[in-house]
């Protein structure tokens, strides 16, 4: 039997050890890259002191962009869309755009299904954040990251 | 120039949900660009634009320089009564264009 491992078991053994460690700092790194100090500011103007939870509304982008000058997206909110319980305004952040701010929707009970869309500019490869307000005074919001290979806001007129 | 294409179902039940989709055209200038003489290219954006069903707010959406240039807007409202959808945008420049149209429910 032999005393030293082979070299094919150290590698497997140390290799194993390195992906954990690196799939371990992709995910502690993600959260950090996720927000800017810009949207941060951006968003605390429009949430104020309140906690924003994880969850209930759905941001949906394309993972790719050919053209930033154009990206679909869509928000969707779980809400009954009732007098008593319903989405009140949808806000679209991104963190690396000269200006945080996209779009603010406002919505009440009368939408009848809490969901809008609408097609926005990327400067860059990005996160955007989705937060919505809810009629209990809650906020929740979602992230979702785009590459762009074509940045809006560089071509000529 | 300010053309505005609005899609409303023309008939609805009572009680259904129904989608309206918008786009104008606009360059949505969003005033960080430079011309060719690197003179900074003002803003000329759509800030507002707001839906009413029968006189009723039902729907609002405040725009920044991140919306692509001709706005498309998806949104839906619940089909209550036969009437009229009018669709305002207003913004940068005195830029204002107001369109409507009519939903029968049975």
């Amino acid at each position: 039997m032999p005393v030293h491992p082979s070299r094919r078991e150290f590698l497997q053994a140390t290799g194993g050890v390195a992906a954990v460690l690196a799939a371990g700092m992709v995910i502690s790194v993600t959260p950090a890259r996720a927000t800017s100090a810009a949207m941060d500011e951006a968003v605390r103007r429009v949430v104020g002191p309140a906690r924003v939870g994880k969850g209930r509304v759905k941001l949906e982008l394309p993972p790719l962009s050919e053209n930033g000058n154009t990206v679909p997206l869509t928000v969707s909110v779980e809400s009954p869309m009732t007098p008593a319980e319903y989405v009140k305004a949808i806000h679209v952040f991104t963190e690396l755009n000269p200006q945080p701010e996209v779009a603010s929707f406002r919505l009440g009970p009368r939408a009848g299904r809490a969901r809008v869309a609408t097609r926005i500019r990327l400067a860059t490869t990005q996160t955007v954040t989705a937060v919505t307000e809810l009629s209990d005074g809650s906020f929740w919001s979602d992230t979702a990251a785009v590459v762009v290979t074509l940045a809006a806001c560089l071509e000529d007129a | 120039m300010a053309g505005a294409l609005i899609n409303v179902p023309e008939r609805a039940k009572r009680g259904e949900i129904v989608e309206i989709k918008t786009l104008i055209s606009h360059p949505m200038e969003t005033g960080y660009r430079r011309s060719q003489t690197g003179a900074r290219v003002g803003r000329d954006i759509i800030r507002l634009f707001v839906c009413t069903y029968n006189g009723t707010e039902v729907f609002r959406a405040e725009l920044y320089p991140a919306i692509a240039a001709n706005p498309f807007i998806v949104f839906s409202t619940i089909a209550t009564e036969s009437g009229t959808l009018a669709f305002q945008w207003s913004g940068d420049n005195g830029f204002s264009v107001t369109e409507s149209a009519t939903i029968a429910v049975d």
